[in-house]
């Protein structure tokens, strides 16, 4: 019995430690609550090397829900709720990176090394045909074939 | 021609190899502010020590300064204060912004530890502090005399540290005023 009580005890605190971390916003409806989620989500905390806003525990973090909260009750639509933080906090805040001058390298580059990686195979192949077809041996010419014949006859009379 | 392409693999290691070696020593931390080049950002705040008096942006106006973000919750904020109030007492304009904290401490904090602000905004929301895409204390702006941030230091400001990096972009800013 007493086992029991204490199972069902760390069980609770388990729970409240759980919920410690959730703030809790009245939305609208089912609509808002998903723009909310995918918001939190979507963004990186600025503070915290790889945690979004949703999942982070730091009170930048907590305060930025709030304010994405604010703005999606103001009627703010997304693009314009990620681009106040992109003005505030920067790039960083976003988990996909925007194409720009400065992201080229980070998007193209890895495309542009595979095509490299094609074209260093395509002509490793095709030299490699090539190859193949240049070392089938020509005929022997008349000189040639008598030294051979002379060869292996000297080579089997050697050998006896 | 042909060694040189046997040197190739050689080549692409190497250059593979300095890029992740400097890597090592970067700051993953380190988040360039993408506010420097901008004006500050417009407040209307209480001051910490005069309550009904309204601190705004353009009392920031004139003259370059540091503007320090700080807290009594942030222990290593205690740790910066007395060389912020060695920089004032030689004669560096510093600004303070008290930043989600509470009234009472952060008088308590200025008459114990000294104050070395010249304005002290209250920024008991945050709000400032999210226009100036602040993520703890202590953090530092430089702004010059015409109220556009310069520069930003996170972290506290030790003696060497503002010796060797943050002084000479301070005087910068004050060469720019008189040339």
């Amino acid at each position: 019995m007493k086992r029991l009580l204490l199972a069902c005890l760390l069980g609770a605190s388990l729970i409240s430690m759980a919920n410690a971390a959730i703030d809790t916003y009245q939305f609208k409806d089912e609509g808002e609550r998903a723009r909310f989620r995918t918001l939190t989500e979507e963004l990186r905390c600025p503070k915290c090397q790889n945690q979004n806003i949703a999942d982070s525990n730091a009170p930048i973090a907590t305060d930025l829900r709030r304010e994405i909260f604010r703005m999606l009750e103001e009627g703010q639509s997304n693009a314009q709720i990620v681009d106040f933080l992109v003005l505030r906090y920067g790039d960083f805040v976003l988990y996909k990176p925007p194409l720009n001058a400065r992201t080229y390298l980070l998007w193209y580059g890895p495309f542009a090394l595979l095509g490299l990686g094609v074209l260093g195979l395509g002509v490793l192949v095709l030299r490699r045909r090539k190859g193949a077809k240049g070392s089938v041996p020509a005929a022997l010419s008349v000189n040639e074939r008598e030294r051979l014949s002379a060869l292996l006859q000297q080579n089997s009379q050697d050998s006896k | 021609m042909k060694r040189l392409v046997l040197l190739l693999p050689l080549l692409l290691f190497l250059g593979i190899a300095l890029f992740l070696y400097r890597g090592l020593f970067l700051n993953p931390s380190a988040l360039p502010s993408v506010l420097i080049g901008k004006a500050f950002p417009s407040f209307a705040l209480p001051s910490v020590l005069e309550p009904g008096k309204t601190i705004s942006q353009a009392d920031l106006l004139g003259k370059p300064a540091l503007v320090n973000v700080w807290a009594t919750w942030c222990p290593s904020c205690r740790a910066e204060h007395p060389l912020l109030n060695k920089l004032a007492a030689s004669g560096v304009t510093i600004h303070g912004i008290n930043y989600k904290d509470q009234r009472e401490p952060a008088q308590r904090w200025l008459r114990d530890l000294h104050n070395p602000y010249q304005l002290n905004i209250e920024d008991a929301q945050g709000s400032l502090g999210l226009d100036l895409g602040v993520t703890g204390a202590p953090e530092t702006f430089f702004i010059d005399a015409k109220g556009i941030i310069r520069d930003k230091y996170v972290g506290v400001i030790d003696e060497q540290i503002w010796r060797t990096k943050l002084a000479p972009r301070y005087q910068q800013l004050l060469d720019e005023v008189q040339p």
